[in-house]
């Protein structure tokens, strides 16, 4: 059933005709995010231009139970912003205001539809630092990352969204605008809700704002490319590097095919002729740097590295880093469906798990492309496939089961950073267990009686 | 040979497919960024086209417009790192709402009669056109009826399409240019010089500075006194067969099998120029020399950069000059150092980084006259950071952006010299 004739009405008068899609030509472009294969119509598309617009609209879609999918740019990568069929796709890309940059308390209020880019330059222009550098990021936007609880290439030293969210505002299903969290550093009065909003992938509020936390930029930086001939000898070195009590803020890596898509893209002048690459990037006070920068070649070379090449100055760096973050999409030079997952292990226990996944892909018979966060444990193993290929996305799926299975016998996650939305929803209570279910659901139930926001999405 | 039925749904489907929709283009696309709605974005139209191919979405009329509201800068292909092949599949697509006439209307179908099949189809017309508003404008009647009010009584678009006429150069390039152009000292090379349509009207004298500046670094230049257009007019406008067949004209006119290299010095036009084996891989007399003809196609600062450019001993008079990239030059070709390097080997020319370089500068072949309002907000988004590097000079290699930045310098009545880098290689070689 299409969008309801009087919901359109509604929704135009609320935010102006100009901010309402409803042609099919509109809508297609709507009907997918960034994950492969899954695709759903949605009835209409609207852009809020405020809290309030938000509001208006979720109490709306609740008193007359119509679904609404929030979105930012479409850039995530397990069906979060999917449209459920004939939903209210509510796209906050129009709620494009940073609000504040507080230099007293190092804190920036931004609305939900900021590039997340846009959050690292504000920050950088005034000598601050916002860590999070999610692979989508010069598009993404931060309301995204934050009911997404991104990640990126700096989790190992610096953690991840989360980490970085001081406070929100979020519209509750019924309409009602709800702020948590300040800028204290420290606030322990009642739950912390934050913190329930954040990764909640659209099913509990909409995030409208966020307080971010901001660290002063690193006075200094190196970049160093190593390469490998064995896989093992870049886990090696990982493992060696944070035995060695050094943690840096990048640890990378790409396999060959991965290097092959890369370089063939961002032709930054990576080695082709070897079997693993590491990125490794350490940063703070110039004297710390250049010590660790210096005791990470070493162990790189005691390793085997076959080249360890350091990036002359920040334009190299930061190609280095642009390069890796295109190995996702680039993977789709090779083959018209890449599917990326991104099972997650302790750090002791990635060396096993890649090797692991490389005897998976060859009992399925798959091509597979593995890069990923090598110092955090955070694997994003892709396969290289056909979405027409019925049977060999048969296989790809079987083989998913046994990584994830894999991945939780060793004490890991069936999800990094990329979210459950509908990618994982089907193992996820295998993997969360029943009294997380029982309470995660209960909560939804509680803040969304009618289940109007991304219903389908995590789990039922 | 490719029927006019179906582009899209003819198109080798792993062209469509190549796009897994990450949306790694939204920020590099000019549409998307102005308005933030995904179907005015490359990943929204590649779902467009895909919805066709799987007959899932009928071409419409909407589809057709969304196609012309795309610039076809090529930026999403600079950006893109899965390789998809947006200008093949933003071809495809506007011969596919061509063929369906969806866009058809009296005013649509007149100006595509005389502008595409008739005047750009025939470079005798277009000089004779080209005559007419030299005349015209030589005998001072251009003043004369600006001066007079009348064409206050026109539509506003219309004063300003009158105000944007480019001014005709007083020679054409077959006055300038011989047909067989000595190198300066030994004969290094034999190429031939492509003087192009609107190129050879309004800037024939940067096709005279490109044969001298070829001849001082060793080439013989051939330069035919009867040209065609490279037929990208056609190709970006879903001509897909008046395309075709000026690039059989065009093989057959210079034999590629007879030059080292094939000259061009308009980005638009290289880019188009070095496809013509994608444009006849059907044909069976002439994709193999197509093949040959694509590689020999040269951009002038690409082929400059690959035999060597004779330093000129004497530069400019001193000056900062900056550098606008034109989109088929950069985002069609590649080419971003090479014209860099160009300018940084004339002496005293200081050489300023313009932000956002690679941005479109709305000129975009003729979108400019077919989305004004677009066009516009790029030409003063560019103009802006023009300013913003104190810049006296702007060098680009493309017509069209050298008219769009003259037209956008004059109404804003800035100081700045418009003037393609060969130019300024010309006239330091000339210095010397």
């Amino acid at each position: 059933m299409p969008t309801a004739e009087n919901t359109l009405l509604e929704l135009a008068r609320i935010t102006g005709g100009e901010n309402l899609l409803t042609s099919q030509e509109d809508l297609i472009p709507y009907s997918f995010d960034g994950t492969a294969a899954l695709q759903q119509m949605p009835g209409c598309v609207v852009f809020p231009k405020t809290t309030e617009h938000v509001a208006a609209i979720l109490r709306w879609s609740n008193q007359t139970k119509t679904p609404v999918v929030t979105r930012g740019s479409g850039t995530g990568l397990s069906g979060g912003s999917l449209p459920i069929k004939d939903c209210i796709v509510l796209c906050l890309v129009k709620m494009d205001q940073i609000l504040e940059l507080d230099r007293a308390n190092l804190t920036l209020l931004s609305e939900a539809g900021v590039v997340t880019q846009s959050i690292s330059d504000a920050a950088g222009a005034a000598g601050l630092f916002y860590p999070p550098d999610p692979g989508s990021m010069k598009i993404s936007t931060i309301g995204g990352n934050v009911a997404e609880n991104s990640g990126g290439l700096r989790g190992l030293k610096y953690g991840i969204t989360r980490n970085y969210v001081m406070g929100l505002e979020a519209v509750l299903p019924d309409g009602e605008i709800l702020w948590t969290g300040n800028k204290c550093v420290k606030d322990v009065a009642g739950y912390s809700l934050k913190d329930l909003f954040i990764g909640s992938e659209g099913t509990l509020g909409v995030i409208t704002k966020v307080l971010l936390r901001l660290l002063p930029k690193p006075a200094a930086k190196t970049t160093m490319v190593a390469t490998f001939s064995q896989m093992e000898r870049a886990a090696q070195t990982v493992s060696d590097i944070i035995a060695a009590r050094i943690i840096p803020c990048t640890l990378e890596f790409l396999d060959r095919t991965t290097i092959h898509c890369v370089e063939d893209f961002a032709k930054v002048g990576l080695p082709l002729d070897c079997e693993a690459l590491l990125l490794m990037e350490t940063d703070g006070h110039p004297a710390a740097v250049a010590d660790e920068a210096a005791r990470m070649e070493q162990i790189a070379r005691a390793n085997g590295a076959v080249e360890v090449r350091v990036a002359k100055d920040e334009a190299e760096a930061a190609a280095l880093a642009t390069a890796r973050r295109s190995a996702f999409s680039a993977l789709a030079r090779v083959a018209p469906t890449t599917i990326l997952e991104d099972a997650t292990v302790p750090r002791s226990e990635l060396a096993g798990m890649i090797r692991f996944v490389a005897a998976v892909a060859t009992k399925y018979r798959l091509r597979i492309g593995t890069f990923g966060h090598m110092g955090d444990g955070n694997l994003h193993p892709t396969f290289l496939t056909d979405e027409r290929n019925k049977e060999e996305m048969h296989r790809v799926e079987e083989a998913f089961k046994e990584i994830f299975d894999e991945a939780i016998r060793l004490g890991g996650t069936i999800t990094g950073e990329h979210g459950v939305g509908v990618a994982k929803k089907s193992i996820l209570p295998k993997f969360a267990g029943n009294a997380q279910m029982r309470v995660m659901r209960e909560l939804r139930r509680a803040l969304d009686p009618n289940g109007v926001l991304n219903p389908g999405k995590m789990f039922d | 040979m490719r029927s006019s039925s179906s582009h899209l749904k003819d198109l080798d489907y792993s062209v469509v497919q190549q796009c897994m929709h990450c949306g790694l283009c939204l920020p590099s696309c000019p549409t998307y960024v102005a308005t933030k709605v995904e179907r005015h974005s490359p990943r929204g139209r590649i779902a467009l086209m895909r919805a066709i191919a799987d007959e899932r979405l009928e071409v419409s009329r909407t589809f057709g417009e969304e196609m012309y509201f795309c610039l076809g800068c090529l930026a999403c292909m600079t950006a893109c790192p899965a390789g998809v092949n947006y200008a093949e599949l933003f071809e495809h697509a506007r011969a596919e709402a061509e063929a369906s006439g969806v866009l058809r209307s009296p005013r649509r179908n007149l100006i595509r009669a005389v502008a595409i099949h008739w005047l750009f189809s025939n470079m005798n017309r277009l000089q004779t056109v080209g005559r007419l508003l030299r005349l015209y404008q030589q005998l001072g009647l251009q003043d004369l009826v600006r001066r007079s009010g009348v064409l206050k009584l026109l539509p506003k678009r219309l004063r300003e399409l009158e105000a944007s006429t480019p001014e005709i150069q007083r020679y054409f390039s077959s006055e300038l240019i011989p047909t067989i152009t000595a190198p300066a000292g030994q004969k290094r090379y034999r190429v031939a010089m492509l003087t192009g349509c609107a190129q050879d009207l309004i800037f024939s004298d940067v096709n005279r500075d490109t044969v001298e500046v070829l001849a001082r670094n060793g080439c013989e230049v051939v330069t035919p006194a009867e040209q065609l257009c490279c037929g990208s007019l056609h190709a970006h406008n879903g001509e897909w067969n008046s395309a075709q067949e000026l690039a059989r004209k065009q093989i057959d006119r210079f034999p590629p099998e007879q030059f080292d290299a094939i000259i061009t010095n308009a980005g638009g036009c290289g880019s188009h120029l070095k496809h013509y084996h994608k444009l006849l891989a059907d044909d069976a007399v002439y994709a193999e020399r197509a093949k040959i003809w694509d590689q020999k196609v040269k951009d002038i600062h690409e082929w400059l950069d690959q035999i060597g450019l004779e330093p000129p001993g004497k530069g400019a008079p001193g000056g900062v000059v900056t550098y606008h990239e034109s989109c088929h030059l950069a985002h069609g070709q590649k080419i971003t150092a090479e014209p860099r390097r160009l300018l940084r080997a004339i002496p005293n020319l200081q050489l300023v980084e313009l932000p956002e370089s690679n941005w479109c500068c709305g000129s975009a072949g003729i979108y400019n006259l077919l989305q004004p309002e677009m066009a516009n907000d790029l030409l003063q988004r560019k103009l802006r950071h023009i300013r913003s590097t104190g810049a006296t000079v702007v060098a680009t290699g493309n017509p069209g952006c050298l008219l769009q930045l003259i037209n956008g310098a004059k109404q804003e009545g800035l100081p700045l010299r418009i003037v393609h880098p060969i130019t300024l290689l010309a006239e330091a070689y000339r210095r010397s």
